[in-house]
């Protein structure tokens, strides 16, 4: 995540005429849209990609000697050459998946089934959303691993130290989360994977949080593997791309099986195709992955740091408004934060806050935020969490302000 | 707004802020505990049943202002019912909850209760209102905890 560079040159009402859905209004009012962690809009580029592809190139990829197939198959894998650039990665390292939560999958089963044996253990941390703690869990309960949880400090840290004393020369596995979806906490993942490398473990990032809302460089990170979805980085749902380190790639056996992941197919043996192709069983989301394709294309059109300027800007105005607000408490105030703004109201139940504020055209998010052991760790049955984007504005943050008024209006 | 009004009027505002037969029930004859996991709702509704009729009813827990003044508007009109016209009203409760009633006479007997129609607006907080009256019929079914998902 670096610095903005150019926030004034940021023109976000050029961007919001890219998202027509952000026009609309929500019970008569104007639409403010604060639930981009749980998914983004999407830009007429990337409807455009995925419809323009539907028009005029559909077809299956990697097959047929017909025209259009050529062509779906050359935007397929353009895309995933995109992808590669986003992520700094070489594009045999872009296996295209239906989403960050089917990508964390893949590695527990096809890294982790191959490499983790009873008595090793897998890290992860307290802040992890539930799709970077379900497939470890599962990992676990197959092999016999144990796993370890890295506790989490009163303003939503990583316990470096803990996290230290952890690590163990039984080690294989280290999860954790670029940006948490629930606090909105950066973690540093750079001294985590030289710490998770010295162990002899390899680091598997959830970038879930992480690809919209800043630089992405996989090799720079040290991330082993790094998991990202589509839909929450303004491309279409059910698209997803995990980075995986070439020579780990290479050594894992396939995961699923089917039709492009082979080489050779008879009842006596099969041979497996190379990576990334082996862990694409299948017909892949073709026209998803030229949609993602698209968005990425369009966040670096855009410019990275102006887009990184431009969100901590709201964030900071957002933490600065909604902290005047009586009785509001912030669940996450790590000094290092993108896209989240979560908090509680003291007397109002989330869910209350959410169907007031949606009355007033504020889209937010309510619950648990598939992060159970965060709300515990907070003690809290569930928090309200504005997520922010690219198009969102200043004004937009004094609407959820205002809302929130209505909130305190109405439980007076 | 006035939709937002009538779902969160002064009489389920009232119940929210005051709940009624909340605490402890020591000599309970049935217990249930209600989750609703999609916002972290937990109720737990305990009943005292003689010859088929439920003589006391209390409940405890945290949730949304909905689910909380449901539980207590329903722990007021279950006290002194059978559990045959527990279970009735329970399922008018719950037609009521989800627009299906549109009878003024079935409006008048609920009495209390009809205060939740403004609930069918809002058909992501059915389950909210509807919580506490599942974890009433899993007590009486002898299951000792119910989810709404």
């Amino acid at each position: 995540m670096k610095p903005a560079a150019a926030a004034s040159a940021y023109d976000v009402e050029a961007v919001r005429a890219d998202f027509p859905i952000l026009q609309r209004e929500v019970n008569g009012k104007p639409l403010v849209y604060l639930d981009n962690a749980a998914s983004t809009q999407r830009p007429d580029a990337v409807v455009d990609a995925v419809s323009t592809f539907y028009r005029t190139s559909n077809s299956n990829v990697h097959r047929g000697v017909h025209r259009l197939s050529q062509e779906a198959t050359k935007q397929f894998e353009d895309a995933r050459r995109t992808m590669a650039g986003f992520l700094g990665a070489d594009e045999r390292e872009i296996v295209f998946t239906r989403g960050t939560t089917e990508a964390i999958n893949l590695v527990a089963n096809a890294y982790g089934n191959a490499n983790v044996r009873a008595g090793d253990e897998v890290v992860i941390t307290w802040m992890e959303h539930h799709a970077n703690i379900v497939p470890w869990q599962m990992l676990c309960e197959r092999t016999g691993a144990t796993l370890k949880v890295v506790p989490i400090h009163d303003d939503g840290t990583l316990d470096m130290e803990a996290f230290a004393s952890l690590l163990t020369e039984r080690t294989k596995v280290v999860a954790v989360g670029h940006i948490s979806n629930a606090l909105g906490t950066i973690n540093p993942i750079r001294d985590i994977a030289s710490m998770a490398h010295d162990a002899g473990a390899v680091l598997v990032v959830d970038g879930a949080q992480g690809a919209p809302h800043g630089h992405v460089d996989v090799r720079e990170l040290g991330a082993d593997f790094y998991a990202l979805s589509g839909h929450k980085m303004y491309g279409p749902t059910g698209i997803g791309v995990l980075y995986g380190n070439k020579a780990l790639l290479d050594a894992m056996p396939p995961w699923q099986g089917g039709g492009d992941m082979i080489r050779l197919v008879t009842f006596e043996k099969t041979t497996y195709n190379d990576a990334p192709f082996r862990f694409e069983a299948g017909t892949p989301n073709i026209a998803g992955a030229i949609g993602l394709a698209a968005a990425a294309t369009y966040l670096q059109e855009l410019g990275i740091d102006g887009i990184a300027g431009h969100e901590a800007d709201l964030m900071a105005y957002g933490t600065r408004r909604l902290g005047e607000i009586e009785g509001l408490r912030f669940t996450g105030t790590a000094p290092h934060k993108a896209g989240v703004l979560a908090f509680v109201l003291e007397g109002v139940h989330p869910h209350d806050i959410g169907t007031i504020l949606d009355s007033e055209g504020v889209a937010v998010r309510t619950g648990h935020h598939c992060a159970q052991p965060v709300m515990e760790r907070f003690g809290v049955p569930a928090t309200t969490r504005a997520s922010i984007g690219i198009y969102n504005t200043r004004a937009e943050i004094d609407a959820l302000v205002d809302a929130l008024a209505k909130v305190r209006e109405v439980f007076a | 707004m006035s939709e937002l009004r009538d779902l969160y009027n002064d009489v389920i505002l009232g119940h929210t802020k005051k709940p009624r037969n909340y605490g402890p029930l020591e000599d309970a004859t049935a217990v249930s505990v209600g989750y609703n996991p999609l916002c972290g709702d937990k109720f737990v509704v305990r009943l005292k049943v003689e010859d088929d009729r439920i003589v006391d009813i209390k409940f405890e827990g945290d949730g949304c202002s909905i689910s909380k003044a449901s539980a207590s508007v329903m722990t007021e009109t279950l006290k002194g019912k059978t559990i045959e016209e527990a279970k009735a009203l329970g399922v008018t409760f719950r037609d009521l909850a989800t627009g299906k009633l549109d009878g003024m006479d079935q409006l008048a007997d609920l009495g209390k209760m009809a205060v939740f129609a403004g609930v069918s607006e809002f058909p992501v907080r059915v389950k909210c209102a509807t919580l506490a009256w599942h974890t009433v019929d899993a007590a009486l079914a002898g299951k000792d905890e119910v989810s709404t998902e």
